[in-house]
């Protein structure tokens, strides 16, 4: 039998969120902790988002991507936390004491730890053109925003001379004045939704700084190319996002990137039994970041698609704090008539978290959530109970899907609803 | 006649209001951080470069980079251009001058990342 070693947590992921996650447990207590890392180097994503508007909300200031995870790989460097870095996670399983973690590296080779608690901080990657089914050609020149970032940025190949952007999500908008910068020609951002997938100052400053068209409802129906790509075509789509025949616009590009959607990459929490919310495709998780799967906690992207770093950092340190608390008096344990179940209408996209559990909530729990549609008017956010009875609402001036919003419910108010529900809406 | 810009200070990108015929005034600000910016909109924007450079000696062959302060949004491309014929030695660590006052601005362009 091989030998098992034992941590009081191991973090799969040292991005943004599993770093906070560290630091925050390590400071509640925790000295035996083992952040578990694919890459070489600490930091994650954030290494190739060199732009800045980072930190803007946790640090006050504007960092790159970069400084970012710097500060927290300094704040670590404080701590006993050990990092297996070039280690991959291959495998997780869930036990009553034990998480158990199987890894593999060129180094130490194939080997299985195990945790009283595991903190999921895997992150997200890129929906491709397989996943939304783009006709045409298998001509190179077809990059992910992301993958062709990482070309850039970290190793320093540029990706195309003419380019076209599908999608108007951050990462396809950095990347248009990120190419532009270095001297490739952006055509044109083509987004099929009615409205931007992406902030709102990226498109200020990534695209009409750079005079780059930006195509609502429209779509790329064609790609043509023997060897590399050669022309798309671009059509305007119907409200049911049919192409919508005599609309289309032929564009002679060399490459197209695609920054249409990021998928939470949950396969070791599937493995693991950890029950996952279809609409986030993150792990349902308590208020304080717990997965239904005890012991194992879940923050960053992998939990839900976030747009702010920030916020992902906040989320983690939560996650880190609620791992502790677990490792050191069993953390929280509760009766399901003390859980309350966060239900939405149709305008909110899901809610982080799923469920509260009353006797966990110190002050106050944080809603994280998305809007499905633009709120271009005053609307109010609402919480009311099975008896319809309105237990809380926030006002805002404007709501946008691309941006996450969130709301703080304080205790007393959760401990004076009838039934176990509170259904989320957007009301006038 | 008062134009209508979206502030990019934060993520927030509040719908500003700026009048060049009442010295510039922004409204529709919702901190104080949008006022200067909405000026500056006007009358001579300005943007932080971000961009990298090639590095010698470490196992990563690009480091990241950037002006520490905005510069003229005119200038930009001369800033990348100059960025291009930069090669930095390892070890650097984040905050290392490269160059200072960049083109006669008052930016300076500095190192993001540590590599050694």
């Amino acid at each position: 039998m091989q030998n098992i070693k034992e941590y009081q947590l191991i973090i799969i992921g040292g991005g943004p969120a599993g770093l906070a996650a560290a630091v925050s447990a390590a400071k509640n207590g925790l000295n035996d902790i083992l952040i578990v890392e694919r890459d070489k180097y600490l930091g994650g994503i954030l290494n190739q988002c060199i732009h800045n508007g980072f930190g803007l909300h946790y640090f006050k200031e504007e960092l790159t991507g970069p400084e970012y995870s710097k500060r927290f790989i300094d704040l670590l460097a404080d701590t006993s936390v050990e990092v297996a870095l070039d280690t991959m996670a291959l495998n997780l399983e869930n036990s009553e004491d034990w998480r158990y973690v199987h890894v593999m590296s060129s180094s130490d080779g194939y080997r299985i730890l195990r945790s009283k608690a595991v903190i999921l901080a895997m992150g997200c990657r890129e929906r491709t053109r397989m996943n939304i089914q783009i006709p045409g050609t298998r001509a190179a020149g077809i990059f992910n925003a992301g993958q062709a970032q990482l070309y850039v940025n970290l190793e320093g190949y540029m990706v195309g001379k003419k380019v076209i952007i599908l999608g108007s999500g951050d990462v396809g908008l950095i990347m248009a004045r990120r190419l532009t910068l270095e001297g490739a020609e952006v055509v044109a951002c083509v987004e099929v939704m009615p409205y931007p997938g992406g902030l709102n100052r990226n498109i200020v400053q990534c695209l009409q700084d750079f005079d780059i068209p930006l195509y609502l409802s429209h779509t790329i129906t064609d790609i043509k190319g023997r060897n590399r790509v050669e022309q798309v075509t671009v059509q305007e789509v119907d409200q049911n996002g049919k192409p919508i025949a005599g609309t289309e616009i032929y564009y002679d590009v060399d490459t197209v990137l695609l920054s249409v959607g990021l998928i939470p990459e949950n396969e070791l929490s599937r493995e693991a039994g950890v029950t996952l919310d279809p609409r986030t495709s993150g792990p349902i998780v308590y208020e304080n970041k717990e997965t239904l799967a005890r012991g194992i906690f879940a923050c960053g992207n992998v939990l839900h698609v976030h747009d702010l770093v920030d916020f992902v950092t906040e989320e983690a340190e939560s996650a880190g704090h609620a791992a502790a608390c677990f490792v050191r008096d069993g953390g929280c344990v509760t009766e399901d008539a003390n859980i309350i179940s966060l239900k939405t209408d149709s305008n909110i996209g899901y809610t982080v978290p799923q469920q509260i559990r009353i006797d966990d909530v110190e002050k106050a729990v944080r809603v994280f959530f998305r809007v499905r549609k633009i709120f271009k008017e005053p609307s109010r956010i609402v919480f009311r109970d099975q008896s319809n009875s309105e237990i809380a609402s926030f006002k805002r001036p404007f709501m946008f899907p691309a941006e996450m919003e969130n709301v703080n419910l304080p205790r007393q108010l959760l401990e004076n609803i009838s039934g176990t529900e509170l259904t989320v809406s957007v009301e006038g | 006649m008062v134009q209508e810009i979206i502030c990019i200070v934060c993520p927030r990108g509040c719908h500003l209001k700026v009048d060049p015929e009442n010295d510039y005034e922004v409204t529709g600000n919702s901190c104080p951080r949008g006022i200067p910016y909405g000026k500056a909109e006007l009358k001579n924007p300005t943007r932080v470069v971000t961009s990298t450079v090639k590095i010698k000696g470490a196992d990563l062959t690009r480091c990241p980079v950037k002006t520490d302060q905005a510069v003229p949004k005119a200038k930009m491309q001369e800033v990348m251009e100059l960025i291009n014929t930069i090669t930095l030695e390892a070890p650097v660590r984040v905050g290392d001058v490269i160059t200072k006052r960049i083109l006669d601005t008052d930016a300076n362009l500095v190192v993001c990342r540590d590599i050694s």
